[in-house]
């Protein structure tokens, strides 16, 4: 078992590095000069100065070495210097990560609440109403656009109902409280700031319901299609032929054996969540990694867009090794003694 | 006790099971067609232009000469929807078709060659899952520019993996049942044995796939668009539309239609794919 | 058209004097209710069972039996249904009986297992959770006290150490020691019936026969009645008291084993047991006795006699449906002619006598291998782990004569589908030396051996994976008639196409069908005609029979023989029925393993056995006659295979031989002559 870990880490840790050489080689082998985007265009104009920005940055290396000096600020937690906003880049990230963690976070469990037991039922009960609603109720969120469901649930909601807050984490007055780890419930519930808590979570219902369509949907037909499959397989046979309760046949026998699946694609799932929120963030004014990311690539600020890819590349390994660990724990096949 | 009698059920009339089975799917491919037949034939039918710019017919609401309303520089919406549908249409079918063929060949040659192709092949589509769509979309978008081909060219790299996925596990599947040896043994060489043997056979599920994906691409090219990555305006597109209309949540017709637009466009895909797949499937024959 | 219901049972048969009726199943019918129409599975089926009674179901597939098992614990789902009928257990009903009523009975009152042992477990759950759960549901037991039944149980049943492996998963078990712990699971209850639907058909026949003996001793011990579902005659009626015979949805005879066999009422058992070949006598003619055509559709069974279509027997009575009527206190059988006193008489020659095996005519093999070995790595468990060898084939020699029919015996795991692959070069040798016709073809490269496919074929076990679903017939065939360039065109390729189905008895019209509208009888003819295209000297057929049902492996094996006679072939023949490989092989070798324990004439080898391999193997398979069985030497066979990854040191068949020394661990036994161009790998031949 300890020789399947280690071998799982050796290979994420070189898929990342691979990852990162990959997107080094985009930013620096396409058309795009940061020097010239960064320096406006009277500076630019200026030979002398074109040349001090280059070397300030590295940018007149030779491409292995840039990449080298890359690697080893990484290895030291640098991960540089945002050109565009002068900051160092894991401080930028810091900033703006807790948002989406939050978001993310808060979407995925709500998918999973719903869609895990409506998947369920929806396979015992094949082709009745349930089966039916849940089957197109999962079809709808698979197919809305993100961004147009967010536009629609916020202009019903808040614009013309007034059910629910605007855009943003917080009322525009309310203070923000002590930044412990920046998930603002966490942080109002650790000091019993009760008002702000109710206000971040106001905030958080529309923006996660918006996020957690999709997912609700691909997780619902796959819990599905598990548990069919499941449900035809001989052991289930076996145990009804056993005289166990049929409660006992669908969630003893069936489930866990549906969850493999399961497990695997909602790993990826909130792998995808964290890191392609940027629809959702942008429409409500999320302050979160998303908006960060569009930002830095239409301001062509390389750092940032190195590093985010990096960290990004880095959340979709290790997502995948927990996915392959849990897989490992709940299927015994996977580790032959 | 006595032997019961015999009791002759009644069978639901066929019609009405194939109706239940492959009713929604005949439904999603009237909505693909009537689509595609929309942007076909778009210059002909529609009474407005949809690039006409009328500054004191700005954001109207819905009415009989404006089905769907003006947008903030007056133009028509159900024009530019309409427009909107070839953009999208001749995006997802580029991205997905180009995607699934590339991603399809190197699959399965990969998985009928074995050894190191294989290996290579696994590692390569495992590096391009660790970007998502948007990311790299996103990265090369900064590097190249934005703009439709320039897009279309950012999605094709993230496209052709899941193919090549697929049609390895296929082709891996039917690499080891008893007629490829058989035919191994007859002396066919290798090419036509992957070709004219194993890939008939692993076409169906691939289908599906692609199927499903022309929404999934749409999907996602609208995403860029409405970020501003997509198309160039004044180009109708549908996401580039929904963010022209997001602040507008008063004259809510204008980023409300486009976005149905995509809905339904995504869903009717989503509707056929699911059909083709359940109608492939042996285990819902038995019903 | 459904047939009458059936009457109760006639106030003439003598009822048996018990008091202690378990079961009585009166005119049940189970149909699937299918969209192409009703499929009229069981349609009419009666039997009475008695405490701690063996009943044997025997039929082939498409009979009914299975389903007929099924619905007893009303197992099936849609569209199967239960439309007609009573199933009376202690005085219920259960076809009508409630859900909840139904789920106490199951597993307590009745038990069953399946016959796939490997997906009758959950893979996720540890064995002690399945078989706790199985006392735990019906409170009979507490968690505790379950569990150390369980462990009590497994010993019972013969898996070693109980303690460790009731915490195992089950695919660290093998095939028989799973069926072992599916039995302690149907036994753990103590009920009343167990239901075994074909419980050792998946499984080696040296496990089989220790499934069966634990079967006989559980039957003996706990007084739990047994229902025993089978295709195999030797299995029945070597467990059972009574024995069932069904044919279309119907039970057509019933009797017990002594006389049923020895003198069968009905003109299905007759053919039945005339097309199985038998292991315990020498084959006069190569062809055994087969019924022509296929069982009729299951949605519409013909009017009158159900078997008529295929009976030697029929008259003209038989266009009305006979009932099941009393022959005698204990037999009964659904025939008009038997019933009016005609007699099945002895399979007659159908061909004439055929005279000793061709001729074997020249000297010089077609085939030779000498010390071939094949190893596969094994996928590493992680990049630091050693790399593990498999060694499926580790030095077999053996050489086939040009017009001789050569078997190759072994169990699963023995090496001989590798072997088989390598010979036809699908594989490539690790090491040794592979000669077909005086070419050295071991290490040739696929380019230098495709001319030389012309000559050798191959045919394999299971007919739905050996054809291209989406090719059709035609093309299949056509194919290898224009990549070898054997005919000059299109035109040409279809005139000989047709030929060839002519040549295995298929119709020309199937020319434009596709594998999926043909039987695996059927398929496995199209698999013989490919093979034949080329026109082949050597055919190696790799288990051709063992997926068919018994009439129709006779129907194959006879054309085999035919072909054989009439095109001068040469026969490489897999198999790991010793009963088959006795009937049409002049030579056998014994593989264990992936080394030779025995090879010798097929005549001497039966006769005259000198492995203890393969003396037990030739007593573990069943004979459909229970005076002979009871007569026969038993050899008891103890344990697992052992893994075949680490195989035993010295001879690896010591770890299960019941004369092993110490020297058979110390010193690997080489091949030495025996007796008479026998060949024996053992150190004490011949003990036994």
């Amino acid at each position: 078992m300890i020789r399947y870990v280690i071998s799982r880490l050796v290979t994420a840790v070189v898929m990342v590095l691979l990852a990162t050489l990959v997107v080094f080689l985009i930013a620096n082998t396409v058309p795009g000069d940061p020097a010239m985007a960064a320096l406006g265009d009277m500076q630019a104009s200026d030979p002398v100065q074109v040349r001090e920005f280059r070397a300030k940055w590295g940018l007149d290396l030779p491409l292995w070495e840039q990449y080298w000096m890359f690697l080893q600020r990484l290895a030291q937690g640098d991960l540089g210097i945002s050109i565009a906003s002068r900051r160092p880049v894991l401080d930028d990230i810091i900033d703006y990560a807790p948002a989406t963690l939050e978001l993310a976070t808060i979407a995925f469990l709500l998918s999973l609440v719903i869609g895990l037991p409506l998947g369920i039922i929806a396979a015992v009960r094949r082709d009745s109403w349930i089966d039916h609603s849940a089957r197109f109720i999962s079809l709808v969120g698979v197919s809305a656009p993100t961004f147009w469901l967010a536009f629609i649930v916020l202009a019903i909601f808040y614009g013309w109902l007034d059910w629910a807050p605007g855009p943003g984490r917080l009322d525009p007055i309310a203070f923000p409280p002590e930044r412990i780890t920046g998930l603002l419930l966490i942080d109002t519930a650790l000091i019993g700031d009760w008002e702000t808590f109710h206000d971040a979570l106001a905030h958080l219902v529309l923006p996660s319901i918006v996020l957690a369509a999709s997912t609700l949907g691909l997780i619902t037909r796959t819990t599905r299609a598990a548990m069919l499959d499941a449900l035809n397989q001989d052991y289930v046979r076996v145990a009804r032929a056993k005289g166990l309760l049929a409660r006992v046949v669908v969630t003893g026998h069936a489930l866990p054996n549906a969850m493999l699946p399961v497990v695997t694609l909602g790993g990826l799932a909130y792998a995808n969540l964290l890191t392609g929120a940027v629809m959702t963030e942008t429409v409500f004014s999320w302050p979160g990694l998303g908006r960060y990311t569009f930002r830095s690539a239409v301001a062509v600020d390389f750092p940032a867009i190195m590093a985010i890819t990096a960290i990004v590349a880095a959340i979709f390994v290790l997502v995948n090794f927990l996915v392959d660990m849990s897989y490992a724990m709940l299927d015994p096949r996977v580790v032959k003694k | 006790m006595s032997a019961a009698a015999i009791l002759l059920p009644r069978i639901a009339s066929t019609r009405r099971r194939w109706l239940r089975r492959y009713g929604l799917a005949t439904l999603g491919g009237a909505i693909v067609l009537a689509w595609v037949l929309a942007a076909l034939l778009a210059p002909w039918v529609l009474p407005h232009d949809p690039t006409f710019v009328n500054v004191a017919n700005r954001l109207k609401p819905p009415s009989a000469t404006h089905w769907f309303g003006t947008d903030a520089l007056g133009r028509d919406v159900l024009a530019r929807v309409v427009y909107g549908a070839r953009v999208s249409l001749s995006v997802g079918m580029v991205v997905v078709l180009i995607g699934a063929l590339f991603g399809t060949l190197l699959g399965a040659i990969a998985a009928y060659a074995r050894g190191w192709a294989e290996e290579a092949l696994m590692r390569a589509t495992d590096l391009v899952f660790c970007f998502p769509p948007i990311i790299l979309a996103m990265a090369i978008a900064a590097a190249l520019g934005i703009g439709t081909v320039n897009t279309v060219i950012a999605m094709l790299v993230v496209w052709w993996p899941k193919f090549a996925r697929l049609a390895r596990s296929l082709v891996i599947t039917q690499r080891s049942l008893e007629y490829v040896e058989a035919a191994q043994s007859v002396g066919y060489g290798p090419a036509h044995i992957l070709l004219r043997q194993i890939m008939p056979n692993a076409v169906g599920p691939l289908i599906v796939l692609v199927t499903l994906d022309l929404g999934q691409a749409i999907l996602v090219f609208a995403g860029l668009s409405f970020l501003g990555l997509g198309v160039v305006p004044p180009t109708p597109e549908w996401g580039a539309m929904v963010a022209e209309g997001r602040e507008l949540v008063q004259q809510w017709w204008v980023a409300t239609f486009p976005g149905l637009a995509i809905l339904t466009v995504v869903m009717g895909f989503n509707f056929v794919g699911d059909g083709i797949r359940d109608w492939l499937d042996p285990h819902a024959r038995t019903r | 058209m459904p047939a009458p219901a059936e009457a109760p049972a006639p106030a003439s048969r003598p009822e048996p004097q018990r008091n202690d009726l378990l079961l009585r199943v009166r005119d049940l019918r189970t149909w699937f209710l299918t969209d192409s129409g009703a499929v009229r599975a069981v349609d009419g089926v009666s039997f009475d069972l008695y405490a701690g009674e063996t009943l044997g179901i025997v039929g082939e597939s498409g009979s009914g039996k299975s389903v007929c098992a099924k619905s007893i614990m009303r197992l099936l789902d849609e569209p199967a249904r239960i439309v007609g009928g009573s199933i009376e257990f202690r005085g219920r009903d259960l076809a009508t009986l409630d859900d909840e009523a139904l789920r106490r009975v199951r597993g307590r009152e009745i038990a069953m297992i399946f016959q796939d042992p490997m997906t009758s477990l959950n893979p996720v759950l540890r064995i002690a959770r399945q078989l706790v759960e199985a006392m735990t549901a019906h409170g009979r037991f507490t968690r505790p006290a379950a569990r150390t039944r369980a462990i009590d149980l497994l010993r019972r049943m013969g898996v070693g150490r109980a303690e460790a492996a009731v915490d195992s998963y089950p695919h660290q078990f093998s095939g028989g020691m799973r069926q072992r712990v599916m039995l302690a699971m149907g036994f753990s209850n103590e009920p009343a019936l167990l239901i075994a639907d074909e419980p050792t058909t998946a499984l080696d026949v040296t496990i089989q026969a220790q499934i069966l003996e634990l079967l006989r001793e559980l039957n003996r011990d706990f007084g739990t009645a047994v229902i025993l579902i089978s295709h195999d005659l030797g299995v029945i009626a070597n467990v059972c008291q009574r024995i069932l015979v069904m044919y279309a949805g119907e039970v057509v005879e019933e009797g017990p084993p002594e006389e049923l066999l020895s003198n069968p009422r009905h003109p299905y058992t007759w053919a039945l047991l005339h097309a199985a070949p038998r292991i315990d006598t020498e084959a006069t003619d190569r062809r055994l006795t087969t019924i022509d055509g296929q069982p009729p559709d299951p949605r519409a069974w013909p009017d009158g006699c159900r078997f008529r279509a295929r009976c030697a027997f029929a008259v003209e009575k038989c266009a009305e449906h006979p009932a099941l009527l009393p022959i005698d206190a204990t037999r009964a059988a659904r025939c008009w002619v038997t019933q009016a006193g005609g007699a099945l008489h002895p399979p007659g020659r159908t061909h004439a006598q055929a005279a000793a095996p061709a001729a074997v005519q020249s000297t010089a093999p077609l085939l030779e291998v000498t010390g071939v070995t094949k190893h596969f790595s094994l996928p590493k468990e992680g990049i630091f782990a050693p790399t593990r060898m498999l060694r499926a084939v580790d030095g077999v020699s053996l050489s086939v004569r040009r017009g001789e029919t050569v078997g190759l015996v072994g169990e699963s795991g023995c090496g001989k589908s590798t072997l088989a692959r390598l010979v036809t070069r699908l594989h490539e040798p690790t090491g040794g030396r592979i000669m077909f016709d005086g070419t050295d073809i071991t290490h040739a490269s696929q380019a230098e051996i495709r001319p030389l496919r012309r000559r050798m074929q191959m045919i394999f076990q299971d007919p739905y994976a050996s054809l291209n679903p989406r090719m059709s017939v035609g093309e299949i065939l056509s194919g290898p008639l224009l990549l070898h360039r054997i005919v000059p065109g299109e035109a040409a390729a279809r005139a000989r196409v047709a030929e060839l189905l002519d040549l295995v008895g298929l119709p020309a019209v199937a020319t434009s069908r596709f594998p999926h509208e043909f039987s695996g009888g059927q398929r496995q003819r199209i698999s013989i005609a490919r093979a034949l295209a080329v026109g082949p000297d050597l055919v190696v057929a790799d288990e051709p029979i063992s997926a068919l049902d018994v009439n129709i492996q006779a129907q194959i094996i006879n054309l085999m023989v035919d072909l054989q006679e009439r095109l001068g072939l040469t026969y490489l023949f897999i198999a790991h029925d010793l009963a088959v490989v006795r009937h049409i092989c002049d030579r056998i070798v014994v593989l264990y393993l992936g080394k030779v324990m025995e090879s010798g004439r097929a005549s001497d080898l039966f006769t005259r056995p000198l492995h203890p391999y393969t003396q037990t193997l030739i007593a573990a398979a069943p004979v459909p006659d229970p005076r002979v069985e009871r007569a026969r030497r038993h050899v008891p066979m103890k344990g697992e295979p052992p893994n075949a990854v680490n195989p035993p040191s010295g001879c690896r068949f010591r770890t299960r031989c019941p004369i092993a020394q110490p020297r058979c661990a110390a010193e690997a036994p080489a091949l030495q002559p025996g007796a008479d161009g026998q060949l024996v790998a053992c150190h004490f031949p011949g003990v036994l």
